[in-house]
């Protein structure tokens, strides 16, 4: 029982930092990138794609690294710790990993091959107004007709959706379930408008007009269980990304601690502010270690029978419930121990906060998965984190 | 990153399991279930079978007791302790001052001291706090003065849990009232029987009498019972303060009880067919209780399958600090199902409520002290700024 990276693992997180600390160790310049389209730096994307990280959850054999859910969460943690604004959770682990759960050898081939050397964007048009985070689709639905399949209905919020080069697409399949599809650009019928989300990012309202689309994989299955799987990998992601960018607001709020002077003494002389920055501190190793374990708990599972997909799903809530709280208590605790400096643009800690609050909403947040957890009280005595 | 333990560690823990289930008497098991208090009987007949199988004292060095365990494997021996309800050795002795003896005490105090203190045959009290030094513990005044072979003791200890069991109490004292206050204090052991020496108990909000006031008229106690150097007793107590704090957050007591929580809600119905359980705010506070829980298990389990040996990791204070304000969330979440039988406390067994919600007022009432002691909580909060952060 380790819960420390190996090697291999610190080496590929020493490599991402040094990667990106190029473009983001001046926080200004993250955001300038965040000011233009498309909302990240496209020559980090190539540089990201160069070192393979692109890849890195893929096989080998379809362009990728052939790495598991640790060193995803690695790199995730790097990119929320400087807040990266490329589309690493959007791209490669959301709609990534629908293709990869989903696709034909082919398309897994050329898709993934694709999005690996950086020449395709993907973007994994799920979310529907109206609908809470739900597996499944309903608001668009999939036609067949002797010309191939075409999707109605609109997709909204697509983060990414606008900038995207291929669209990975739910639909509701008449009589067999939620379907998947790829959508490409230029299809008929598309519109994507696309804006900023208010931590910087970006995402994308996504009109399909019976546009045409290919199936991903066989066509006819119910593919809801295989998103649902895929979501909750990508919350474990999530849940990296946002541990990098708590352990830096916290960071940056030690130092302001430390530093600001009021009153003649610097601000760690008054204990109400350096017993908060403590409550904090038990914040961001709590959520850690559940963080730590889901991830763990995702990387031992290999068969996706419907167990280990439960137990998945299950530690992906543990770990959502637990960073949501934590990101919540650290983001507001960074702006307040810093006082007016913090609710200004211009310095970083805001971001951090902003950042926070859209990962929480991004994949469903503590309220949601409590009530999932709350659903499960009563299916089990004691909660025994080791197999 | 691996979540299993190795076969070796696996094997552990079930033998572990095996022995606790198995080898303690299960009245006395069945009382820890209840949240009952043990009798004095019921507590040293548990810590002697645990000392019989070299399983009391484990952390000692091997040549006192000790096993050449990992933090790990001490973890796992002190959660599956918990999960079955086998009450845990006497920490007066087992953590506290059984290691400061055998750390800093001379060789006739360990021959004298350390097999009767890991056996429970001296139940052993702790003379640190004060009515006027609680967490600013340095500034304690019971004097100890020299008078030829002997020290002169006078003074008053305060929250002296199970004084009233007593056979030894290990004393901060003052030696030299001259000095900086860290710097004038020695660690004396003391035996209950001498004359001048009174315990008193002091009633709890609770209702129990778990603690006493210990007053020191003229005791005369002889000097070979001083332990390490005169004037030192602070570095002592500080080795004593730092172990205190590792084991004094139980999570696996605090996991069995919000699993027999979900129990006794299942047991309260509600209308057509539902209980407590199923009431959708009751399961809310559960399933966040769990996911603490289980945050700070695996912050537990962080902590010793990377701690470096000796020294209490920074982050025993996270686990003391939030271990405790777990323990007594869960205590208020039974209150809370308890509900208006709570009230029955002092209803006797002929009662028509339920023994767990009769006591579960009390017990609550009683766990208010968990933030408190140990170094309160806002002391630990202090400690992870300035040693954690920095601050």
């Amino acid at each position: 029982m380790d819960f420390t990276h190996d090697d291999e693992q610190q080496a590929l997180g020493e490599a991402v930092r040094g990667l990106l600390a190029r473009s983001y160790a001046d926080f200004e310049n993250r955001r300038r990138t965040v000011a233009d389209e498309p909302g990240f730096d496209e020559k980090t994307w190539a540089r990201l794609a160069e070192m393979g990280v692109l890849g890195l959850p893929f096989d080998e054999e379809y362009g990728g690294m052939g790495a598991g859910p640790v060193e995803v969460g690695v790199v995730a943690q790097e990119l929320g710790r400087v807040l990266a604004p490329e589309p690493f959770l959007a791209s490669v682990v959301l709609a990534g990993g629908v293709v990869a759960a989903a696709g034909t050898a082919q398309q897994k081939g050329e898709v993934l091959g694709d999005l690996a050397s950086g020449a395709s964007v993907l973007a994994f048009a799920h979310a529907e107004p109206g609908a809470r985070w739900v597996p499944s689709a309903a608001g668009v639905t999939a036609a067949e007709s002797a010309d191939g399949w075409t999707l109605s209905g609109v997709k909204e919020p697509v983060p990414h959706g606008a900038r995207a080069d291929l669209l990975v697409v739910s639909a509701a399949v008449p009589g067999s379930g939620t379907g998947l599809f790829l959508v490409s650009p230029g299809a008929t019928g598309l519109a994507r408008d696309g804006y900023r989300t208010f931590d910087g990012g970006r995402a994308a309202r996504v009109a399909l007009d019976a546009t045409p689309a290919v199936p991903l994989g066989e066509a006819g299955t119910d593919r809801t269980s295989t998103v649902a799987g895929v979501l909750d990998g990508a919350r474990i992601a999530a849940c990296n990304e946002a541990l990098g960018t708590m352990e830096v607001a916290l960071s940056t709020t030690s130092g302001y601690l430390k530093t600001r002077k009021q009153f003649g003494v610097p601000l760690s002389t008054f204990q109400s502010l350096t017993f908060r920055a403590a409550d904090m501190y038990v914040s961001l190793e709590m959520a850690r270690s559940v963080t730590l374990w889901a991830t763990m708990v995702l990387a031992a599972a290999s068969d996706g029978g419907p167990d280990e997909n439960r137990e998945v799903a299950e530690a992906a809530s543990r770990a959502a419930l637990q960073v949501s709280r934590a990101g919540r208590h650290i983001g507001q605790e960074a702006v307040q121990l810093h006082g007016g400096i913090a609710m200004t643009a211009e310095y970083s800690v805001g971001s951090y906060t902003s950042h926070l609050t859209a990962l929480d909403h991004l994949l469903g947040d503590g309220g949601f998965h409590l009530a999932r957890l709350a659903a499960a009280v009563g299916g089990h005595g004691e909660v025994d984190p080791l197999p | 990153m691996q979540l299993e333990l190795s076969p070796e560690d696996a094997a552990f823990r079930d033998e572990m399991r095996t022995f606790f289930t198995t080898k303690i008497p299960q009245e006395i098991r069945d009382a820890v279930a209840d949240r009952r208090e043990l009798t004095k009987e019921q507590l040293v007949t548990s810590q002697q079978i645990l000392n019989e199988h070299g399983l009391a004292v484990p952390h000692w060095p091997v040549e006192w007791g000790g096993r050449d365990w990992s933090a790990l494997r001490r973890h796992i021996w002190h959660e599956e302790m918990q999960r079955a309800c086998v009450p845990p050795p006497l920490a007066f002795n087992a953590s506290m001052v059984g290691p400061v003896i055998a750390t800093f005490g001379n060789r006739e105090q360990k021959e004298r001291f350390l097999a009767k203190t890991a056996n429970l045959d001296i139940w052993w009290s702790q003379g640190f706090s004060e009515p006027d030094a609680g967490s600013d513990l340095a500034s304690l005044r019971t004097s100890a003065v020299r008078d030829g072979d002997e020290f002169v003791v006078n003074g008053q200890k305060t929250w002296t849990t199970l004084g009233q069991y007593g056979d030894w109490i290990f004393c901060l004292v003052r030696t030299d009232p001259e000095a900086k206050k860290q710097r004038g204090i020695s660690f004396l052991l003391i035996d209950m029987t001498s004359p001048g020496l009174t315990v008193r108990p002091i009633e709890l909000i609770d209702g129990g009498h778990e603690v006493n006031e210990v007053w020191f008229e003229d005791v005369r106690v002889p000097a070979e019972n001083l332990v390490g150097e005169e004037n030192k007793g602070w570095d002592y107590a500080k080795f004593l303060l730092g172990n205190e704090r590792v084991g004094v957050a139980p999570v696996g007591a605090t996991k069995r009880v919000l699993a027999q929580a979900k129990e006794w809600a299942r047991s309260v119905p509600t209308g057509e067919g539902t209980t407590l359980l199923d009431d959708p705010l009751t399961a809310a506070r559960v399933a966040e209780l769990e996911n603490q829980l289980l945050a700070l298990e695996l912050t537990a389990l962080r902590v010793v399958a990377n701690s470096a040996d000796g020294k209490p990791h920074p982050a025993s204070s996270v686990l003391k600090l939030r271990g405790t304000e777990l323990q007594q969330a869960v205590s208020e979440l039974v209150l809370d199902l308890a509900g208006p039988d709570s009230l029955a406390s002092g209803a006797g067994d002929s009662s028509a409520l339920a023994d767990w919600a009769r006591r579960s007022a009390p017990v609550y009432l009683n766990l208010r002290k968990a933030s408190i002691y140990g170094g309160s909580n806002e002391v630990q909060r202090q400690i992870i700024a300035r040693t954690i952060l920095g601050l």
